[in-house]
């Protein structure tokens, strides 16, 4: 189905950021402007419960007035809108203290082309939407399991331009697909995401999580304690995926991130290599970073050390570094962070992981993760939607889901094994290019009643 | 604006659905954060646009709009139906809605100082005064201040008739400070962690904070916290300070109590409950002292989850959720109380902005102030630790076991506070907890907290929600497992 609300072209968002540079008299003015389509659809109970779209467009002006700065927004287009934004920028920037970290706008920039575009899934309607659920709704109500989950799939184009000259564009697609199967006691889960909804395969997914819920039927309980323990790309994304401000400068800055005094020592195992890399074939996001520096390739961890931090601007000059590409926009107070992560891994296939562990726990899915010790970073959280036994060598059943208590400091000094990394989806952290791995004695240190 | 609903109405009617609701929504923020003396977050943002929820073919569709035309609001209508005719697929039966009446009427919660009218330099020199006065303790590395406004006028209109018109002013600020020594990164926060205090007022509450009056306080407890002696492991009685008491109402009464997740409308994401709705009117949920309501209405106090009406257009209600310790209410909306035979939705269903779809939310979930004083419950108290101020927060996905962490704790002895006790956490299952609650205090002592980060519902929806809670006392609680070797 056409929807007469379309994306704006490339040229209609230029043209609102030029009307914006015209409207300011601030001393120097950046603009955002950016669109999306977003539609979802959700289903439970085998059936679709939630069917949504959305059409959004937003303005975000900063005005640097006088050695100070300050943001608006504003999803209006009209001529006075924009100039209410824009003068409305400027009082915030006005009447503040002057900001002695505040540097001048940068200008025109060179960036690496990224193609994350992709017109099959900004094509995607309603129905194709709609058949793909169904399918996987009448296979679940063929095997007497229930259904839940999303199909979502979406575009949005930017535009960032200021008063020195810099204009960077960027447009993206993304599909998203994710299916948990329902049994009386147990369940199974199964996600992807990509820019490419060719790339998604609804029915395989389902299939799996299905394979998952019919495999840990019956959980039995067992004690907790400290088990061999494979973990899943997505549980690996949401434990590491905690580690991600650690890396920015400003935090070491402000002695809260946990590598304070631990830069250039020891920390991991020898096989955990850490980059940060926007142009990895399974990364997405814009090639320039809040204020519109490229992104670069940095070494985060080479071989267990942490070796390099990203810096944004200001960042940079105040720790005498150059900058990465990775600062927020301004103004913010966090700095940076490193926003594509990608581990090196390894070349083992789950099989050898679980064939080769004594005893041990093979994890689906991890949830509701939250920091206890920022220093040690010891995170707590729980497994969900299968967790299975493993006996000599083979998967011998469900167990009741188990409340963790581990380091991930620690937990990464400690890992066997590592497979190919993937591009993983979870919950609590945004997608990264991680391995499923193979960790010794992870801390369960509670069960739950399922 | 009332004209452009109504079209979208008359579009969504024309195109075959049964039942249309049309909220459009003008949201204003303006948010300002303080880090080492000097201005760090500085921001205004305003969003005007409209969503239409239908009923098309027996099923659901939405769709939003920020291009406020004839042509944009009628394409978005057309969307919406075309959206609930392709749901309509794989239905298995008919949507069916509790009946509500027609309401026409308008609602705004009273304040007295608009926070937009206050000047921005006067709202960081307040942040600042108390960053400066955290910063005077040797030893703080971060000293940290936010605050944040939201005003939200919004008009409800539905097919069936009601037209509602609200404007919801909230307000908010919190400080933190931070200190590193040694191996130990240790947190103080005041009034509560994770952004502070939050109501449905102006920026009378941000005075009434006295920000710079506490900072050095918690300042002085985050670096004393260094040298405190480490949480035991264990089983003991626990006290926990009122807003932590608000955050545990949250995670494991909260959540489990919603019925959307209960008949697993969340089962892919947030999770589902263990309150199954057999339960209903059966479940011993607490002890006889623990009674929980459910409560949207202004008299309730200007909690974060106070309204006039939710955003399906059913007026705010007091709904009992636990009635001297037994489990006696849902929070719902009008399709899940039809589906479980209930006469009349319970009115909890919110939506963050004009362009999220309205679901269950928790309103002001609080629970009712006991009979003792304060001085009274520490001084009959023999061994316990008191734990104040969250720091961690993790439940199940069935909402039954939990673990949390408070910033700072003190040891009760032979019912004197003594020592400070350092990375306190304690940990239970829900039921056996709440039925382990010997003692709350009295009305004197309860705070209504509001919560303003609550997330649920893919696309991920934040909500504000309300907790009252005043210090209660739990018997018989594992600590310390959190910091187990």
């Amino acid at each position: 189905m056409a929807h007469k609300n379309a994306q704006p072209s490339r040229k209609d968002l230029e043209s609102i950021a030029e009307k914006v540079l015209q409207f300011s008299d601030a001393d120097e003015t950046e603009v955002d402007v950016g669109s999306g389509t977003d539609a979802l659809t959700r289903f439970a109970n085998n059936t679709i419960h939630q069917n949504v779209a959305e059409h959004t467009l937003g303005i975000s002006v900063r005005a640097v007035v006088e050695g100070r700065t300050a943001r608006a927004t504003t999803n209006k287009t009209d001529d006075e809108s924009l100039r209410r934004t824009v003068a409305a920028a400027m009082t915030l920037a006005r009447n503040q203290p002057k900001n002695p970290d505040l540097l001048p706008l940068i200008g025109k920039q060179k960036y690496q082309k990224v193609s994350r575009f992709f017109s099959s899934t900004a094509g995607t309607t309603p129905e194709d939407r709609a058949r793909a659920v169904t399918r996987v709704c009448k296979m679940a109500n063929k095997a007497k399991q229930t259904a839940a989950g999303i199909f979502a799939s979406g575009e949005s184009r930017s535009v960032m331009a200021n008063s020195r000259g810099l204009v960077a564009h960027y447009e993206q697609t993304r599909a998203e697909f994710s299916v948990t199967i329902l049994e009386p006691n147990s369940s199974g889960w199964a996600k992807a995401n990509s820019p490419d909804i060719r790339k998604l395969d609804p029915e395989e997914l389902a299939e799996n999580a299905a394979r998952t819920a019919a495999i840990s039927r019956e959980p039995r309980e067992i004690p907790a304690g400290r088990y061999t323990t494979i973990l899943s790309p997505a549980a690996v994304l949401d434990l590491v995926g905690f580690l991600f401000y650690d890396f920015a400068a400003t935090s070491v800055l402000d002695k809260r991130s946990c590598l304070t005094g631990r830069l250039g020592k020891k920390v991991f195992g020898d096989n955990i290599t850490i980059w940060d890399d926007a142009y990895h074939p399974l990364q997405s996001g814009p090639p320039h970073d809040g204020e519109g520096v490229p992104r670069q390739r940095v070494l985060l961890v080479d071989k267990g050390v942490p070796k390099n931090l990203v810096y944004s601007r200001a960042t940079a000059k105040k720790m005498k570094a150059k900058p990465t590409g990775h600062g927020f926009s301004l103004p913010n107070e966090y700095g940076e962070a490193p926003m594509n992560l990608v581990f090196a891994g390894g070349n083992k296939t789950s099989e050898e992981m679980i064939k080769t562990t004594e005893r041990g726990i093979l994890v689906t899915r991890l949830w509701y993760i939250r920091e206890v010790d920022a220093y040690e970073k010891i995170l707590t959280g729980m497994t969900r939607d299968g967790t299975f036994l493993i006996e000599n060598g083979k998967v011998t059943g469900g167990v009741r889901n188990f409340r963790f208590n581990e380091s991930v400091i620690e937990m990464l000094a400690k890992v066997d094994m590592m497979g190919i990394p993937v591009r993983a989806a979870g919950e609590e952290s945004f997608e990264m290019v991680v391995p499923p791995m193979k960790v010794r004695d992870f801390h369960f240190s509670e069960v739950t009643k399922f | 604006m009332r004209d452009l609903a109504n079209l979208a109405i008359e579009t969504a009617k024309r195109r075959g659905a049964s039942y249309a609701d049309v909220r459009v929504m003008d949201i204003r923020h303006r948010d300002i954060s303080t880090k080492n003396g000097e201005v760090g977050t500085l921001a205004e943002s305003e969003s005007l646009g409209l969503g239409i929820r239908v009923i098309a073919g027996g099923a659901w569709g939405f769709s939003s709009t920020d291009r406020l035309t004839n042509e944009g609001v009628q394409a978005c209508a057309a969307e919406a139906v075309a959206i609930a005719k392709a749901s309509a697929l794989a239905k298995r039966e008919n949507v069916s809605l509790a009946p509500e009446k027609t309401h026409v009427d308008t609602w705004q919660n009273p304040f007295l100082k608009d926070p937009f009218r206050i000047p921005v330099e006067t709202q960081i020199g307040l942040l600042l005064a108390a960053d400066k006065e955290m910063r005077r303790v040797k030893g703080v590395t971060v000293a940290e201040g936010s605050m944040s406004f939201r005003r939200i006028e919004q008009l409800f209109v539905s097919s069936t008739g009601s037209s509602i018109h609200q404007v919801k002013m909230q307000s908010g600020a919190g400080i933190v400070a931070t200190s590193f020594a040694g191996t130990e990164i240790q947190k103080r926060s005041y009034p509560n962690s994770f952004g502070g205090q939050h109501m449905l007022q102006g920026y009378e509450l941000i005075e009434s904070l006295d920000l710079a009056g506490n900072a050095g306080r918690i300042a002085e407890e985050c670096v004393a916290l260094h040298s405190a002696a480490q949480c035991p492991e264990g089983q003991q009685t626990v006290i926990l300070g009122s807003s932590q008491l608000g955050l545990q109402i949250h995670e494991s009464i909260g959540h489990p109590i919603e019925l959307d997740r209960v008949l697993g409308m969340e089962a892919n994401f947030a999770g589902m409950s263990f309150l199954t709705t057999e339960k209903l009117r059966k479940l011993k949920y607490g002890s006889d002292i623990v009674n929980v309501v459910a409560d949207a209405r202004l008299e309730h106090g200007p909690g974060l989850g106070t309204f006039g009406y939710d955003d399906e257009g059913v007026s705010a209600q007091c709904t009992p959720i636990i009635t001297d310790g037994l489990f006696t209410g849902y929070l719902s909306s009008r399709e899940t109380a039809a589906s479980i035979g209930e006469k009349r939705s319970g009115g909890t269903v919110r939506c963050e902005s004009w362009n999220r779809l309205p679901m269950i939310r928790m309103t002001n979930i609080s629970i009712h102030p006991g009979t003792w004083k304060y001085d009274d419950l520490i001084a009959d108290t023999d061994d316990a630790i008191l734990m104040e101020t969250n720091r961690s927060w993790s439940i199940d996905d069935k909402r039954y076991h939990f673990q949390f962490s408070t910033e700072i704790g003190w040891e009760i002895k032979g019912g004197k506070q003594g020592r400070m006790i350092k990375n306190p956490s304690y940990s239970g299952i829900t039921t056996e907890f709440w039925n382990s609650c010997d003692a709350i205090c009295s009305r004197d002592y309860w705070t209504l907290w509001g919560t303003p980060n609550c997330g649920k519902g893919q696309p991920q929806q934040v909500m504000g929600t309300g907790h009252g809670a005043a210090p209660a006392r739990f018997r018989n609680i594992k600590v310390g497992v959190a910091f187990a070797k």
